[in-house]
């Protein structure tokens, strides 16, 4: 079965650093994977088959973004040098004319990069493997080149106070950064980009900028070891059963029972994270899994509630290798009971 | 999370209702709380877009940033808060006590009550803390000047998001905080952190939670949904509406509040709540002092050797939170005895006369025999200790396997009275259910740390220059 086949006639949602990054959150869970792998919109998916979640982003939060990165870019980006520290350099803008074809954008991203020469670099056109398929990225940032190495500037508006910021929004940058250093070192060779990425932020409570840098090597290996367990989707997808398909026309039930057939694994992390947590909630309800992963293990493990009163309550007798689980829970359910009036 | 407390969520999923995890109350509940809803601006560095606070359930009181952006409406918004929070917060410093300090050498002074402000979650607690450093540092003249309540706002309220680091400190709860410590529903943590969710599980159950959700959010951050649809087109065109529509956004979690507030009340509270609270009344009496004679407001980041005392008071204060609450609790005690750091037992055998005169006088060392069913996880020699006998310590002889489980030979010491014959009911008698523990409330003294000035060069050696307070016009 093909990719194509799996969307339908919808068209195809391109993936982009986000979506890259989301996939290190949860790497275990297959029905993301081949969702994305497949470009199919989440968000309408979701809202089809009746579980919308709420992926929204104000609007107070994109401007602020949208004012912070074009102050620092105005007049030649002045302030953006200034903070970086560079001298006299080039800036290029390569996403400026639009109208220009993928190919021919990433040829100039190519050349540009490739020449050595010190610059910024807006906007280039990256392409990175991601489940046996090339994914052409449009990275909202800045590659400054100097010394014939490749260094990534990440621009964001969360503040930095008192060189203190909010540790998810860090992280989150960081896995960004990471995926766009990858990129850049599948098209320029490991040795010409650095793993260290800068971070320009607002500092305490005013838009003046500062500039941070982040080693992001950790976030290298995850993402590729998660980007290598996705190369299995395609065989993944080639096992499906030929009914399943999440062409938005479908109804609802069709579609759930297309969802139905790839295996999720859901956790609470899910919520924050993904645009079908809601369902795969709703289907997991029951689990231990969905109480929480400090949950599951502190019940050893064990899959269902419902097992896990069963066992605690001794009504049925373990299996072997629920033996020492089934012990703890029964002492902790005389210990509660014993406690509770 | 423990066993013990990872089945209560599995009994609250089945039963569709919260589940108790603790018999009693673990932290004071004021008489006279402050309750204070913060709601901030979506994207802006900590800018407040409106609060809900008061002391009373009946009479909420709203402020509003009509033009959240605006620096001027900011630190407006500041002094307004200032004026309602400010002498809720001076109002406890006036009668005071007399405590014995130095062994009963000498008396220090704290007053008998102390403030109480209660947030809905620790996102608010968050907020606080940042807009306390974003106002502790402004200057009352100069070019920008602001409204001298703002900057002591922002060192109470500093002072306030300290606190609340401190482990069984109570001068700033929030709501979700307390109720987990109480109750534990059939979701996930993460999905706790919704109040209105939380309390729907405790109240009404699950399906009730399941609608909670899409309700309104307790704040700090909003909806973004509310930002583009709702409260964009109402600051962009100056809406008077805009009132009206955040008193009615708050409300819902305003009275939750108060109803989080009546069910921990109606919890009785632990026996040592009280000595809890005395620490913070403490804490609040020094603050109280500092701001009458120095008032300098809290450094940007501690100093090396500050840093590392700070740390060591927050060890020593979980520490002894973790033990007080498994003392004043069955339920907690619970968690300690499945993991085999204490255990219940029967005393079995009992010599409560018998005195140790192999020393240079003789000393009153009874011995009793427990016989327990449960794990044992102590070492002959260990020291242990029991709830209901705090100040006496039982040293483990021998530990030895029978049929149903372990005798455990102890020897008691401390707490019998002064005598060579032991006060009656000082020591267990046969037949008595005894629980021990490894726990013990035994005093912690605190490290020696070096004068800042003689901080070592491992940590940066002594600070250069004392950071001078500034106005940061930013």
């Amino acid at each position: 079965m093909s990719l194509d086949r799996l969307r339908g006639t919808t068209p195809a949602k391109r993936h982009n650093a986000r979506t890259i990054a989301a996939l290190t959150g949860n790497p275990g869970c297959s029905r993301r994977a081949v969702l994305d792998a497949a470009g199919i919109d989440k968000v309408k998916l979701a809202t089809r088959i009746g579980f919308p979640g709420s992926f929204g982003q104000s609007r107070f939060a994109l401007a602020r973004g949208n004012a912070f990165e074009a102050m620092l870019k105005a007049d030649d980006c002045a302030l953006l040098r200034s903070v970086l520290d560079v001298g006299v350099v080039d800036y290029h803008d390569l996403g400026a004319d639009s109208d220009d074809t993928l190919g021919a954008r990433h040829g100039r991203t190519l050349s540009l990069l490739g020449s050595a020469r010190p610059a910024l670099v807006d906007h280039p056109l990256l392409t990175l493997e991601v489940a046996g398929q090339t994914v052409f990225l449009e990275p909202d940032l800045i590659a400054f080149q100097s010394e014939g190495r490749l260094r990534v500037v990440e621009i964001k508006s969360f503040a930095i106070v008192d060189g203190q910021a909010d540790s998810a929004a860090v992280s989150g940058a960081a896995v960004q950064a990471a995926v766009y250093v990858l990129a850049l070192r599948a098209l320029l060779g490991d040795d010409r980009v650095s793993h260290e990425v800068v971070l320009v932020c607002p500092s305490n409570f005013s838009l003046q900028p500062v500039a941070v840098v982040l080693d992001v090597r950790k976030q290298l290996s995850t993402l590729r070891r998660q980007l290598s367990r996705l190369s299995s989707v395609s065989s993944l997808i080639a096992g499906l059963p030929s009914f399943v398909s999440f062409d938005l026309s479908l109804s609802p039930s069709d579609l759930i029972s297309s969802l139905t057939a790839i295996e999720a694994r859901y956790v609470p992390e899910c919520l924050s994270s993904c645009e079908m947590s809601v369902y795969c909630r709703s289907e997991a309800a029951g689990s231990t899994a969905a109480l929480g992963r400090s949950v599951r293990e502190s019940l050893g493990g064990i899959e269902e509630v419902s097992t896990v009163l069963d066992l605690a309550r001794g009504a049925v007798a373990p299996d072997p290798g629920q033996a020492e689980a089934a012990a703890l829970l029964r002492q902790a359910a005389r210990l509660r009971d014993e406690a509770l009036p | 999370m423990s066993t013990l407390v990872a089945l209560a969520r599995a009994e609250a999923y089945a039963a569709g209702r919260a589940q108790p995890i603790a018999t009693v109350r673990h932290l004071h509940v004021h008489d006279r709380p402050f309750v204070l809803i913060p709601l901030a601006m979506a994207g802006e560095a900590n800018a407040p877009l409106a609060a809900m606070l008061g002391t009373a359930h009946d009479d909420p009181h709203l402020l509003v940033v009509e033009q959240p952006r605006n620096r001027d409406e900011r630190f407006a918004f500041a002094a307004e808060l200032a004026a309602r929070l400010v002498p809720y917060l001076e109002s406890f410093a006036g009668e005071t006590e007399a405590v014995a300090v130095d062994r009963g050498r000498d008396v220090r002074h704290r007053f008998v009550d102390a403030p109480q402000v209660w947030l809905p979650n620790t996102g608010g607690v968050d907020f606080l803390r940042l807009f306390g450093r974003s106002t502790r540092f402004r200057s009352v003249d100069g070019d920008y000047p602001v409204h001298p309540a703002v900057p002591l706002l922002g060192r109470w309220l500093t002072f306030l998001a300290g606190t609340s680091e401190v482990p069984g400190s109570s001068l700033l709860p929030n709501a979700v905080q307390a109720l987990t410590l109480h109750w534990a529903t059939g979701q996930s943590g993460a999905e706790d952190a919704h109040l209105g969710s939380l309390l729907a599980w405790i109240e009404s159950g699950a399906a009730a939670a399941r609608l909670a959700e899409r309700g309104p959010v307790a704040g700090p951050a909003t909806d973004p949904d509310f930002d583009n649809h709702v409260l964009a087109p109402l600051i962009a065109n100056g809406d008077p509406a805009l009132r009206t529509t955040l008193h009615e956004l708050l409300l819902p979690t305003w009275d939750g509040m108060w109803r989080a507030l009546a069910l921990l009340r109606a919890l009785p509270a632990g026996d040592r709540v009280g000595s809890r609270w005395d620490g913070d009344r403490d804490a609040y009496s020094a603050y109280v002092q500092h701001l009458a004679e120095d008032g300098a407001p809290q450094p940007r980041r501690d100093g090396a050797v500050a840093a590392a005392a700070r740390l060591q008071r927050l060890e020593n204060a979980a520490a002894r939170y973790a033990v007080q609450r498994a003392f004043d609790d069955p339920l907690v005690m619970a968690e300690y005895r499945l993991a085999g750091a204490a255990f219940g037992g029967v005393v079995t055998l009992a010599n409560p006369d018998r005195v140790d005169d192999t020393g240079k006088r003789p000393v009153l060392r009874p011995r009793i025999m427990v016989a327990t069913t449960e794990t044992v996880r102590v070492e002959p020699g260990a020291s242990l200790t029991s709830p209901a006998r705090p100040a006496q310590k039982a040293k483990v002889i021998s530990v030895t396997a029978t049929a149903t489980g372990h005798d455990v030979l102890l020897e008691l010491s401390g707490g019998m009275g002064r005598k060579l014959v032991a006060e009656p009911g000082s020591v267990s008698a046969v037949g008595e259910s005894l629980l021990l523990t490894t726990l013990s409330e035994a005093y912690r003294p605190g490290a020696a740390f070096p004068d800042p000035s003689e901080t070592p060069w491992t940590h940066g050696g002594p600070p250069v220059v004392v950071e001078s307070v500034h106005a940061d016009h930013e």
